[in-house]
């Protein structure tokens, strides 16, 4: 991660986090952008949208999250309603949490034990009726217990490092059991949580307000008296906006052009945050489809396309930036450079990589290939992606189109499989290798691939990869699955890792980007130096 | 005329009914999958039984003859269901956002009447003069604009301007208040739009007047009261303007009509929450039911307005008889 001062173009380069030393300031209310359209609903457990998230995170605890002061960190993980990060028995298949005493809800009432594992057994079991979007990463939880007023107990079915990513899910909001066992449609519609904002209101399709939790168990926080997020789907307005200080940020992430046009028309009231996005673009090819059953044909394509070179050229106008495998750039089982330069598609000498990638071709009998690429109406990155993969190929003699449709259609032609190859992404929040390189198995296993392929030795070493507890073992069994996927089988391939770009006005102190723009949505350390 | 006013409301419900289902196929012809857009659009995994769930709480998994029952038969009964989406009542959604789109309609039509008229009157009281040139210039200019572009185009000029004159940069609220609620914050927001809109707007109405103002012009009964000697303002205020409104009129019912629920472009470059932005975002999601209910009432728009627009002929021109 590095902070960028808005100075002049290229001056932007590494300082070091300036609020660190700063004594924060109490009050003042904070104005922020929610870069969508508003969420469907304002219940977590059952949406995945950030929409929802940057709306309602102020409101709510949960019961462990990311260290807001390192959010950068894939694997720092504090309390936020529990008082000691516990160390696991039974083999770490039991994880005890003592939950805080005197957690007040914002209606007065307090938070105990039983609102903790009601709200995780209605996110591992949800009562009938009930949606709960992301059960599949927390596959590996057993059962949830309250053994006393302050105790919790998860119960894993096999111990895996994908446990505490999972445990502190930014949407796993601690909700009120009495509510709840009530209505458990009721959080749809309305807020009631125990976070360092109270709910205030919510104007329909435009903006939400909160106002300072006054009884918030973290001391001396929240800083701000009070926030308004509007929603603002157009980043023309974003840029306007925060120009003319009618708001000071948003909190996902800006394309180059954008940072580079406020930082030149704002100058030093501007501050960049940037760092790696836990987000990728990927290409998977339709191995229903004749010629990318055959392997050799999805590793040509891998092998014409130049990561080393073209990341940097992209990062100039895309918010894309880091040269990845399949795991997010800054985790510590992701491949180092070495490792990557030994896989299909990451060959240091591009000129011998496209030789091999026509040679591929010609022993396939796919010379010359035309097909048609599918792509999402969305500029950042996709198109650009798309554009520059049209061009890589075209070196190696194939003739590809593309193919943009709205998000809508763009889904529909995923699930169907009627595309020849597609521009696909993985987005995750929190850094959870083990789960997150889901994707690549096969759609039987994880729903959200559509490479439209079976492939059991995939599952096998995607299963001893994530059942292995030992952290060197798991990273070799990483990079045992890892080229299997890139390289042996090619089932798809990984563009360069998104870039998170944050301008935010000078001015707003005490949030640190993350690699997602899920986590660290709180607001509890945000303060106004003005 | 009260007959003639029950006859044309008794049109309107097969006219509604079939624009109602004619939506309703439409909609479904479109490829995609609600559900799919609200679960995996973030790009994140989910749980296949979530979708399956999501198709059976919002009824798609129905049979589409028992969809389009039930959806007829919630209309007879003037229940236009919920949203697919957000799961609120399609009328809670479409009323959140009628003040802003209504406001900037009636403020646009506002300033394309106060443009439109005496310009064009002007125009063709002074044909192929520098000032009639001047302002059909200015009418093609109005009409040649996209207004979205004119609306980013006038929210960088005020930034600019007011960055210039007091050093800070300076833009309309994001954020809708009502007018009766804080009306300077309300307007400040409100007129940027209004102008944008209202520009082009009067840009057709202009040249409608004028062309209509010039025919009127020509007729005997003007020539008549020239040689009777009446003067000219009276002649062309009393008698030629008023009969030279008829097809402006026409055109000033079907654009505001058109304005309540067509600023898509508009009202996303002003991140206005109003109806046109709704429609957007209902078609993007696939929310059936709320775009069936924004379509209903868009043709109802039109259906009143032309009423309306028919019964001002008659005070326009007492020749013109209902029956």
């Amino acid at each position: 991660m590095r902070i960028r001062y808005g100075m002049l173009g290229l001056a932007l380069m590494a300082a070091t986090p300036a609020f660190a030393e700063e004594t924060p300031k109490r009050g003042g209310m904070f104005t922020y952008m929610i870069p969508a359209d508003a969420p469907p609903s304002l219940d977590a457990h059952r949406e995945t949208t950030y929409a929802t998230l940057h709306a309602t995170a102020p409101f709510y605890s949960v019961l462990i999250r990311i260290d807001p002061s390192n959010p950068s960190s894939p694997t720092d993980y504090v309390c936020d309603l529990c008082t000691a990060m516990p160390t696991p028995t039974d083999d770490g298949k039991t994880w005890t949490f003592k939950i805080r005493d005197g957690v007040k809800w914002h209606d007065g009432s307090t938070l105990t034990a039983a609102d903790v594992t009601k709200s995780w057994q209605e996110l591992i079991h949800p009562s009938a009726g009930v949606l709960s979007a992301r059960l599949p990463y927390y596959a590996m939880i057993d059962s949830v217990e309250m053994t006393d007023a302050s105790t919790v107990v998860f119960k894993l079915k096999f111990a895996t490092s994908a446990f505490l990513p999972a445990l502190a899910d930014p949407f796993a909001y601690i909700y009120k059991k009495e509510i709840l066992e009530r209505d458990p449609h009721w959080y749809e519609k309305n807020v009631m949580g125990s976070g360092p904002f109270r709910f205030k209101d919510m104007q329909i399709g435009q903006s939400i307000s909160g106002e300072r939790n006054a009884q918030y168990y973290h001391p001396g926080l929240p800083y701000l008296d009070s926030f308004t997020g509007i929603f603002t789907p157009k980043q023309a307005v974003e840029i306007d906006a925060i120009r003319a200080d009618r708001a000071s940020m948003e909190f996902r992430g800006m394309p180059p052009s954008a940072r580079d046009q406020l930082v030149k028309e704002l100058g030093d009231k501007i501050v960049v945050q940037t760092g790696d996005w836990n987000c990728v673009n990927m290409i998977t090819p339709n191995h229903g489809k004749k010629p990318f059953d055959d392997p050799r044909v999805r590793r040509a394509l891998a092998l014409a396309i130049d990561q080393w070179r073209g990341a940097p050229a992209l990062a100039k106008i895309a918010n894309v930036r880091t040269v990845g495998g399949i795991v997010f750039p800054g985790s510590p089982v992701a491949a180092t450079k070495e490792e990557l330069q030994k896989i299909a598609g990451y060959w240091p000498d591009i000129e011998k990589s496209r030789a091999e990638a026509r040679r591929l071709l010609k022993e396939a009998g796919a010379e010359g290939l035309s097909f048609e690429l599918l792509n999402r109406n969305v500029d950042q990155p996709y198109k650009y992606i798309a554009t520059w993969v049209i061009d890589e190929w075209s070196k190696i003699g194939l003739k590809v189109t593309q193919k943009v449709v709205p998000t809508g259609p763009f889904f529909d032609g995923l699930r169907n499989t009627t595309f020849d190859v597609t521009v696909d992404f993985n987005c995750q929040g929190l850094i959870n290798p083990a789960m997150d390189v889901g994707k690549l198995l096969p759609h039987a296993v994880y729903s959200e691939n559509y490479g439209n392929y079976e492939d059991q030795k995939d599952i096998d070493l995607y299963q001893a990869m994530l059942h292995e507890t030992d952290p060197a073992k798991q990273r070799a069994a990483m990079r045992e699955y890892e080229t299997y996927v890139l390289d042996t089988q090619a089932h798809a391939i990984m563009m360069p890792w998104w870039e998170r770009i944050v301008p935010m006005r000078a001015y707003v102190k005490g949030w640190k980007i993350g690699p997602s723009h899920y986590v660290n949505q709180d607001l509890a350390t945000v303060w106004l130096d003005k | 005329m009260y007959q003639y006013i029950a006859k044309r409301v008794l049109l309107t419900i097969p006219t509604l009914l079939g624009a109602a289902a004619l939506v309703f196929l439409l909609m479904r012809l479109i490829p995609g999958d609600i559900c799919l857009v609200r679960l995996g659009g973030g790009g994140g995994s989910f749980d296949p039984k979530a979708l399956i769930a999501c198709h059976a709480e919002i009824g798609v998994d129905k049979p589409t003859i028992v969809q389009f029952l039930d959806f007829m038969w919630g209309i007879v009964r003037f229940d236009f269901g919920t949203s697919m989406w957000s799961g609120k009542p399609v009328a809670t959604e479409i009323l959140a956002r009628l003040p802003i789109s209504l406001e900037i309609a009636i403020l646009g039509t506002a300033v394309a009447i106060a443009i439109a008229i005496p310009l064009g009157t002007i125009s063709a009281l002074r044909q192929n003069t520098w000032l009639d040139v001047a302002v059909r210039i200015f009418a093609i200019g109005g009409i040649a604009t996209p207004s979205f572009w004119l609306g980013i185009m006038s929210v960088l000029l005020v930034l600019d301007v007011s960055a210039a004159i007091t050093g800070t940069p300076w833009m309309p609220p994001i954020d809708y208040v009502p007018i009766w609620k804080d009306p300077i914050r309300n307007l400040s927001m409100a007129i940027l739009p209004a102008i944008t809109v209202g520009y082009r707007y009067a840009a057709v109405s202009m040249r409608m007047t004028r062309s209509a103002m010039l025919e009127v012009m020509r007729e005997d009964y003007v020539r008549t009261a020239r040689a009777k000697g009446l003067v000219a303002k009276l002649i062309v205020n009393r008698h030629a303007l008023k009969n030279a409104l008829l097809p402006v009129v026409t055109l000033l019912g079907i654009e505001f009509a058109f304005l309540i629920g067509g600023l898509v472009v508009t009202e996303q470059v002003f991140n206005l929450n109003g109806v046109g932005r709704l429609f957007v975002q209902a078609v993007q999601n696939q929310d059936y039911t709320l775009t069936q209910a924004l379509v209903m009432l868009t043709v109802a728009i039109f259906v009143f307005t032309n009423l309306l627009v028919d019964l001002l002929y008659g005070w326009l021109d007492p020749r013109i008889h209902f029956a």
